[in-house]
């Protein structure tokens, strides 16, 4: 099938000379919801920014829902409806006026049935007359959510959409994200939250110092996320990994101390006990241990050092 | 053409007009009416005629084109600038919309303004001094086309502007001088033949000149060179704004 958005050779260098984005190539599906995960200044929102024609690419081409963004984009822009990371509203403006602008913004007549349902479906309906300034944070969000699905786009992105955001909002927003996949909207989110990605997406990206190093199913990702790690100080240094426990996936630190013992969560048999019982056969004594799960900014660092 | 998007820019930017209507409407109006009763009614019974005109009536037309100019410039630049700085741009710009839609929707309610206000004036002032127009149409067509022109200029501002003070500092600087030297309160033929010569750089004499014939049929210059001069200060303006948007300056990087 004919992906949704295809990213062709993208790169965006800013005036400063910083290189947000280096030749992004990527492909979304029809229908999916795909998760964009990355640090902070990875070039996550330069990417949405590109593809919605907030800010123009360097080189590359994007096509979304079929149409090339810059040659032709009323069609695309039409398509997308886009919920930015800042909470950027109007002050004075009620909360029914603004929703209705972003409607006809978007080239649409207007429909007072169709913007009550998505103020009812955002528990918005009863702050329909309030004037934006008097909302709290989480209302404003949601406002933008509104703003965004005023035009019935068929591709939506959320920009670290629950960044700051309290629980309950929380949930609203992911059954409000399944609901609009299950009506066949594409879906394009960015986090920090590996359980979020982890919770809604079906396909996953890693975008780092501006390359996309790595886009993969989600159930496969996870896989090599799940990885934990047992990390033992020992007693005494040891010079060299003995030849017996070479079946192990150790490492030994350099100046010896520790040796870290690399395990998969998933699987049935972590391997533990069988470890130490090797060790203690081995005269190897540790003083203490503990065990971790690499953290998502751990894993972005070592894909960037394996990407380097 | 997105015509529901212009129709949304429009009352969008009316609602913010309604929403300022003592800031916007009613201190332009109120200051007019002190210059008319300081230089109409006080000063005014003093002086002799211009162009055989008397004074009060004289200085109408140059008084609306006074505040038509720096409203129209005020207007349309707080109407981009808000945008940009509280981040609502995001919006517009990744909008199915093209710079002439924008610039319909938001220059047109900025002069669509200033013309009220611009009417407003030339009412109030018959409570001062008595006047007639000679050329209605023109005046109405001088009044629009400078309206227009203008907030066009003052949207180009608001682009270009990354801070209030900026944003201040054109109209300060630049427009209510030329606005008072370009024969506001007086005929430029008052002045010595050198300042004349000089005051013919002045944009704004050709518009106040332009205007002030349409009222009362006389002018320092030629009325249809004053069109003409609008007309191509209104291009100019136009291909900045074309160019801002083919480039994405400032708007896009």
């Amino acid at each position: 099938m004919e992906p949704v958005i295809r990213i062709t050779g993208l790169s965006k260098t800013y005036k400063s000379g910083f290189a947000a984005l280096r030749n992004i190539d990527l492909e979304i599906r029809r229908g999916e919801i795909f998760a964009l995960l990355g640090p902070n200044g990875a070039g996550k929102t330069t990417l949405i920014s590109v593809i919605c024609g907030i800010v123009n690419p360097t080189t590359g081409t994007v096509l979304a829902d079929g149409h090339d963004i810059v040659r032709d984009y009323r069609a695309s822009r039409s398509a997308i409806g886009l919920v930015p990371q800042e909470l950027s509203t109007d002050a004075f403006e009620t909360v029914w006026a603004t929703v209705n602008f972003s409607r006809g913004l978007f080239g649409k007549p207007r429909d007072h049935a169709l913007v009550e349902k998505i103020l009812r479906d955002l528990s918005l309906w009863d702050k329909k007359d309030s004037k934006i300034m008097t909302l709290s944070g989480g209302m404003k969000r949601r406002v933008m959510i509104a703003k965004a699905l005023s035009h019935e786009p068929s591709i939506l992105f959320l920009d670290e959409p629950t960044a700051g955001v309290d629980v309950e909002l929380r949930r609203d927003m992911w059954n409000l994200v399944r609901g609009l996949r299950e009506r066949g909207t594409t879906i394009i989110l960015t986090t920090h939250y590996i359980e979020e990605a982890e919770e809604m997406a079906d396909r996953i990206g890693v975008i780092s110092k501006g390359e996309l190093i790595l886009v993969e199913d989600k159930t496969q990702l996870m896989r090599k996320l799940g990885k934990k790690q047992l990390t033992l100080q020992l007693q005494a240094p040891l010079a060299a990994i003995p030849a017996e426990l070479a079946g192990y996936p150790l490492e030994l630190s350099a100046d010896g101390q520790e040796l870290v013992y690399t395990f998969d969560t998933q699987g049935e048999h972590t391997g533990i006990a069988g470890l130490l019982r090797r060790l203690t056969d081995h005269g190897i004594d540790f003083k203490d241990l503990h065990s971790s799960e690499s953290s998502l900014e751990e894993i972005f660092v070592s894909l960037v050092r394996t990407n380097a | 053409m997105n015509l529901h998007a212009i129709r949304a820019i429009y009352r969008f930017e009316m609602a913010r007009t309604g929403r300022t209507l003592m800031q916007s409407i009613a201190s332009p109006v109120l200051s007019t009416s002190l210059y008319f009763i300081v230089f109409g009614a006080a000063i005014g019974s003093r002086m002799g005629e211009v162009d055989g005109v008397h004074y009060g009536a004289f200085i109408i037309p140059g008084l609306i084109m006074l505040t038509l100019l720096t409203e129209s410039i005020s207007n349309a630049s707080f109407g981009i600038y808000l945008p940009k700085w509280s981040g609502t741009i995001y919006e517009l710009l990744s909008a199915p919309v093209s710079w002439i839609e924008v610039v319909i929707g938001y220059v047109g309610a900025a002069a669509t303004k200033s013309v009220i206000l611009g009417l407003l004036i030339l009412v109030t002032a018959r409570f001062f001094v008595a006047y007639e127009i000679a050329h209605p149409f023109w005046m109405v067509g001088f009044l629009a086309l400078t309206a227009v022109t203008f907030s066009l200029f003052g949207f180009i501002i608001g682009i270009w502007a990354d801070g209030f003070e900026k944003l201040q500092v054109i109209p300060l600087m630049i427009v209510t001088p030329l606005t008072f030297l370009g024969g506001s309160f007086y005929s430029i033929n008052m002045l010595p033949p050198l300042w004349q010569k000089i005051a013919l750089f002045n944009p704004v004499v050709y518009l106040v000149s332009g205007f002030r014939w349409s009222f009362y049929g006389v002018s320092d210059v030629n009325a249809a060179l004053s069109f003409g001069m609008t007309c191509a200060f209104l291009a100019v303006c136009l291909f900045a704004v074309w160019w801002i948007f083919r480039t994405g300056y400032k708007l896009r990087n």
